[in-house]
């Protein structure tokens, strides 16, 4: 597979979607949305993320098994939140059952 | 395939492709990693930010949020230049490669000038956790100061992981620049400079994430 060279152009575009979504994230958090907040920023950034890594990092033009590499680092980090989530918040939940 | 791209191919590679895709995937498994060890103080924060939610809303509503953003537009400015200099590399600039590779050492450093400002804020005002840490908030009554400390520790030790990246980062930079000086970059010998700018993007994406987290929490009390 031929080195895709990306053009400054699509660079260009994306560091304006950047700036567009870093100006949005900081005007949000002024606004209360109550547990929206979290969210929204959340979003935001897993959006930045992306467009920082599919296109900055070059993994759009890349083979698919680079894209298999990069989505299991995440999936990764996904896997140990959701096991280490539920536990923590759960954990007192049963305290006041506990007669001991 | 050239000659100029042949001599470039380790004995254990078929050709230049190989061997390049080979190194971004070694890379990827780099960033892995990398990923699950800034996700564990990532699990920490989020643990306790359920745990104690007054403590984090007051400790990152003392947060200097001009500095927290203007760092944020350095760092994405920083990622743009490192992405343009891997451009460069690969349509053989040499000049606009050593431009490109300076712009991103200047603007890491900024990062890092401010970053210590920050530091020295947090020092003067007694706001680094040990024994003399002391945190008063008048608009959260409910922050138990052992807790806001929680909030800093995390603080001081998630922003100092990042800023240890960021000064690798720079190294690794100067490291390019003495070789792009010499002229070891070209259409075919690019993925030193390539490699370097995952990681450097890399370095912004946890940026990205720790922004918010840290410096936008409640901003709206």
């Amino acid at each position: 597979m031929a080195q895709h060279v990306v053009p400054p152009s699509t660079y260009v575009k994306v560091f304006g979607g950047l700036t567009i979504l870093m100006i949005l994230t900081v005007v949000m958090a002024f606004f209360n949305l109550g547990v929206l907040n979290p969210v929204v920023a959340l979003t935001i950034a897993i959006l930045k993320a992306l467009l920082i890594v599919l296109f900055f990092m070059n993994v759009k033009y890349s083979s698919k098994l680079t894209m298999i590499f990069v989505a299991c680092g995440f999936f990764w980090l996904l896997i140990m939140f959701f096991l280490i989530m539920p536990d923590y918040i759960s954990r007192e939940w049963l305290t006041p059952a506990i007669p001991w | 395939m050239s000659h100029s791209s042949d001599s470039l191919v380790a004995h254990h590679f078929e050709d230049i492709e190989q061997q390049n895709e080979s190194a971004v995937l070694g890379m990827w498994l780099f960033l892995g990693q990398e990923i699950m060890f800034f996700g564990g103080l990532f699990a920490v924060y989020l643990v306790y930010r359920f745990k104690y939610p007054d403590a984090w809303a007051a400790g990152s509503t003392d947060l200097d949020i001009t500095l927290g953003t203007f760092n944020t537009v350095v760092l994405l400015v920083s990622s743009l230049t490192m992405a343009m200099g891997v451009w460069s590399a690969q349509t053989g600039r040499q000049k606009s490669l050593i431009r490109y590779l300076l712009a991103t050492l200047v603007l890491g450093s900024t990062f890092l000038v401010v970053k210590f400002f920050e530091y020295k804020h947090k020092w003067d005002y007694h706001h680094v956790p040990g024994p003399s840490f002391s945190f008063q908030s008048e608009h959260f009554p409910n922050a138990a100061e052992s807790n806001v400390q929680l909030f800093y520790t995390l603080y001081f030790i998630m922003t100092g992981m990042h800023a240890l990246h960021m000064v690798i980062g720079a190294g690794l930079l100067i490291w390019l620049i003495v070789l792009a000086w010499k002229g070891k970059f070209g259409p075919h010998n690019f993925m030193k400079v390539e490699l370097t700018g995952f990681y450097w993007h890399f370095v912004d994406i946890v940026w990205v994430f720790l922004f918010p987290l840290l410096y936008l929490i409640n901003r709206h009390h």
